[in-house]
């Protein structure tokens, strides 16, 4: 150990690292992640309480929903990546990022004006449609380009690498911005109206259409949501838990597996539609085969805490990285059943899909983060450790029962629904209508909303306690003997 | 760098030698559970792809040694569920509504059909059970605007309510009488219509606006003011009010009239569907 800081030392003397563009995306994740859980907050509410859509066009549930959506995906998620990857790309290849502070405040700059554009888009009625890829063509072309400049950046930086291989991280972060930029530019295809107006017509048409928009949509999630995170995931864990990643053969066997894999999921999406047999099975059954390639980043996670587990007792960081893995590995045994057509009739288009979603979202995604930005804003903010441990357990248990409140009451929602929506009466008639089977989600939507508000107390829990430790404050509060020592974090730099 | 491969002292397990930023990797091999899992989901979809149609060919596509096809299982199916309400729909088919309600058996079959197909497309503006909202009628009461037989019933759901794409949907159109009458005019009027239901404020207005009443709106809604079906001109006199029936309500309905407007039936339900429903609604409480 003491030969390794050592050696880190004396990495840091001869490396000047770009650690304003990471504060910035830093800060950008924190707030973003407020702005997005808000915005689910309240139109959470909505589902429940309709009246909350005001009568008014801009506060519809129609149009706050692709904001809270792109908020907690690409804002939220995306700077979060951003931050992590500049970060960790740069350690981990003991160099600067390449092109220098200029290229990387364009991309800053760049990506929060996308946001903003994207979302008062959403807000006006500007929109095209397709799910997670809302944004119309004047800011499809615009992330294109910003996008192309994270890829130079990161790619780069690997180039021009001081260690001789690249670590697994890497790899993943670097999976995700190509395959991003591939089905961003595919997915928005599209004929402008006019140069001057806001609307366009897409390339496809049809069950084409439909087929394009699921390979973009799944793979948001299998690229954005699961890759780049396992990225984060496959740094932040064995520098908290301070061990060896378990195992290098199953990091790249999982990873060339995922990568193959996840790319052909899409078709799942589009169970029981005009989307042609052959393919809804070749999706599904790609699904299935997707399942262990993801339990390898679990795996791999949970068993680099091998000789480490004692430290779940007293560092909340780690724990909430830990449950972070917990979380994938959930989703994504989940996420291969629902795949299944039989199991996808009773499942599809009922609440059993956004609890599924937000059983990632919430449980892996953003806990993820979450252990990452209380790694990264002391070191970055330079402060001796985090202004507060106890708020950080308290931000854990808080957000913990909101995730667990949202997922089961989804579950028994979306179950359910889809249970109603297929009972029959002895005369043959459909037992329920569509109106009531709403009537009778209005519980489980009350409970989900409750869990979605105990969520943003979290979360307004750890911005307070980042901004005071950006201030490198340090509050006076009782630790156990083992948090009070190791949760220092050295002062960097 | 010449990083070593070290002996991990938690595991005992070798190190690759990499190392990143302090982080190193351990030797471990593939955990054979997961291995054995993978392989058993790649053979689970081997046996997948025989069975049901997948792989693209150049003609065409592998269409699976069971034969599944959905587009051909969905008519399956549905053919099913029709023929096992055939023996109903076909009678229902074949009867008017007054017959169906006749016979017992067909007539709890249609309430029961007649009710779904009332929640689906019926209950959003008229709630459930007909129970009726804010502009939109009760259907479950004795006040009619258009007639509470089966017969009435059904020409309202088949042909729609002021729906011009249908020339036999029922019309009718109050004059907008704030172009028509003195303003004074129009709140004697108005004190009128509240004495009809024992309310007016004013019983002076009130008496003149009887005449005027008589001049003008007694055409459609009778001297007595219980309204005239055949026109939808709705009874003044029973407290019922479909825009409300406070001063200012009664006021802006002369002014400016609101008008109802539902869709003709006929084109989106089948005939049986239409003859159920109507049976189902005129049997929620205030059928004539």
């Amino acid at each position: 150990m003491a030969v390794a800081a050592a050696h880190a030392a004396g990495v840091r003397a001869e490396t000047a690292y770009n650690e304003d563009i990471v504060r910035l995306f830093t800060v950008a994740t924190i707030f973003w992640g407020i702005v997005g859980f808000l915005v689910g907050v309240y139109i959470a509410f909505q589902l429940a309480y309709p009246v909350l859509n005001l009568g008014l066009e801009w506060t519809t549930f129609g149009r706050l929903r692709p904001i809270h959506t792109s908020a907690v995906i690409f804002a939220f998620g995306g700077n979060a990546l951003l931050a992590t990857s500049l970060y960790v790309v740069q350690r981990t290849c003991r160099t600067s990022l390449f092109g220098g502070p200029a290229l990387a405040s364009f991309l800053f700059w760049g990506y929060q004006l996308f946001i903003v554009l994207a979302a008062l888009g959403y807000l006006l009625g500007v929109t095209q449609s397709k799910e997670y890829a809302e944004p119309e063509w004047y800011v499809d072309l615009w992330l294109t380009l910003v996008w192309v400049v994270y890829l130079v950046i990161f790619f780069g930086t690997l180039l021009r690498r001081k260690e001789p291989h690249i670590y697994v991280a890497n790899w993943f972060y670097l999976a995700f911005i190509i395959t991003i930029a591939v089905l961003h530019i595919f997915n928005n295809l599209a004929v402008p109206v006019s140069w001057t107006g806001t609307k366009s017509y897409s390339l496809f048409a049809g069950v084409q259409d439909a087929l394009v928009q699921w390979w973009y949509g799944h793979n948001a999630v299998g690229f954005f949501l699961t890759a780049g995170f396992l990225g984060m995931m496959y740094y932040f864990v064995p520098k908290q838990a301070e061990r060896p990643i378990y195992s290098y053969r199953l990091s790249i066997v999982h990873f060339w597996a995922l990568i193959f894999l996840y790319i052909w999921a899409g078709p799942h999406h589009l169970h029981y539609t005009a989307l042609p047999d052959w393919a809804q099975v070749l999706g599904m059954t790609f699904s299935v085969m997707l399942w262990m390639p993801s339990w390898g980043g679990m795996i791999n996670g949970l068993m680099t805490l091998s000789g480490a587990w004692d430290k779940l007792r007293w560092d909340p960081v780690l724990r909430f990285l830990v449950v972070s893995v917990a979380f994938y590995g959930m989703s994504t045994f989940e996420g291969p059943l629902m795949s299944v057509r039989q199991v996808n009739a009773l499942s599809h288009y009922t609440d059993w899909t956004v609890g599924h979603v937000h059983s990632g979202a919430l449980g892996w995604v953003a806990f993820v983060t979450f252990g990452a930005l209380y790694y990264l804003v002391p070191r970055l903010w330079k402060a001796e450790r985090l202004y507060s441990i106890r708020l950080v357990e308290w931000h854990f248990w808080i957000a913990t029962l909101g995730v667990v409140l949202y997922i089961t009451s989804m579950w028994v929602s979306g179950i359910m629904q889809g249970l109603m929506w297929r009972s029959y009466d002895s005369l043959g008639f459909l037992q329920y209508s569509f109106v009531e089977t709403v009537a009778a989600m209005h519980p489980f939507y009350v409970i989900r909303a409750f869990g979605g508000v105990l969520f943003l107390i979290g979360a307004l829990i750890m911005a307070y306690n980042l901004w005071r430790t950006m201030r490198r404050e340090i509050r006076e509060e009782e630790l156990l003997p083992s948090q009070a020592g190791a949760l220092r974090v050295a002062p960097a730099e | 760098m010449a990083n070593k491969v070290e002996r991990d002292e938690v595991t005992g397990v070798e190190t690759t030698g990499h190392e990143w930023d302090g982080i190193k990797e351990l030797n471990n091999p593939l955990p054979r559970w997961w291995v054995l899992v993978f392989y058993a989901t790649i053979a689970f979809s081997v046996v997948w792809w025989i069975l049901y149609p997948s792989w693209p060919t150049l003609t065409g596509y592998w269409g699976g040694i069971l034969g599944s096809n959905q587009r051909l299982d969905l008519d399956r199916r549905m053919a099913e569920a029709r023929a096992a309400q055939a023996q109903w729909l076909e009678k229902i088919a074949t009867l008017d509504t007054e017959a169906v309600a006749a016979d017992p058996e067909l007539l709890s079959f249609a309430m029961r059909g007649g009710e779904v197909a009332f929640k689906e497309n019926c209950a959003a503006c008229h709630g459930l059970g007909g129970a009726g909202q804010f502009n939109y009628p009760s259907l479950a009461d004795d006040d009619w605007l258009w007639g509470g037989t089966l017969a009435d019933i059904e020409q309202t759901i088949r042909h729609g309510i002021r729906f011009y794409d249908d020339p036999d949907t029922r019309d009718s159109q109050m004059p907008a009488f704030g172009d028509i009458l003195e303003r004074e005019q129009v709140e004697d009027v108005v004190q009128y219509v509240l004495s009809l239901s024992g309310r007016a404020e004013d019983g002076e207005a009130a008496a003149r606006g009887s005449e005027v009443f008589a001049e003008q709106c007694a055409a459609c809604h009778g001297d007595d003011g219980r309204g005239m079906k055949e026109l939808g001109a709705p009874n003044l006199t029973d407290g019922i009010w479909l825009y409300g029936g406070e001063p200012q309500d009664i006021r802006a309905q002369i002014l400016k009239p609101r008008h109802g407007v539902m869709p003709a039936w006929q084109t989106r339900l089948e005939d049986e569907v239409i003859k159920m429903v109507t049976i189902y609604v005129h049997n929620l409480g205030g059928g004539e």
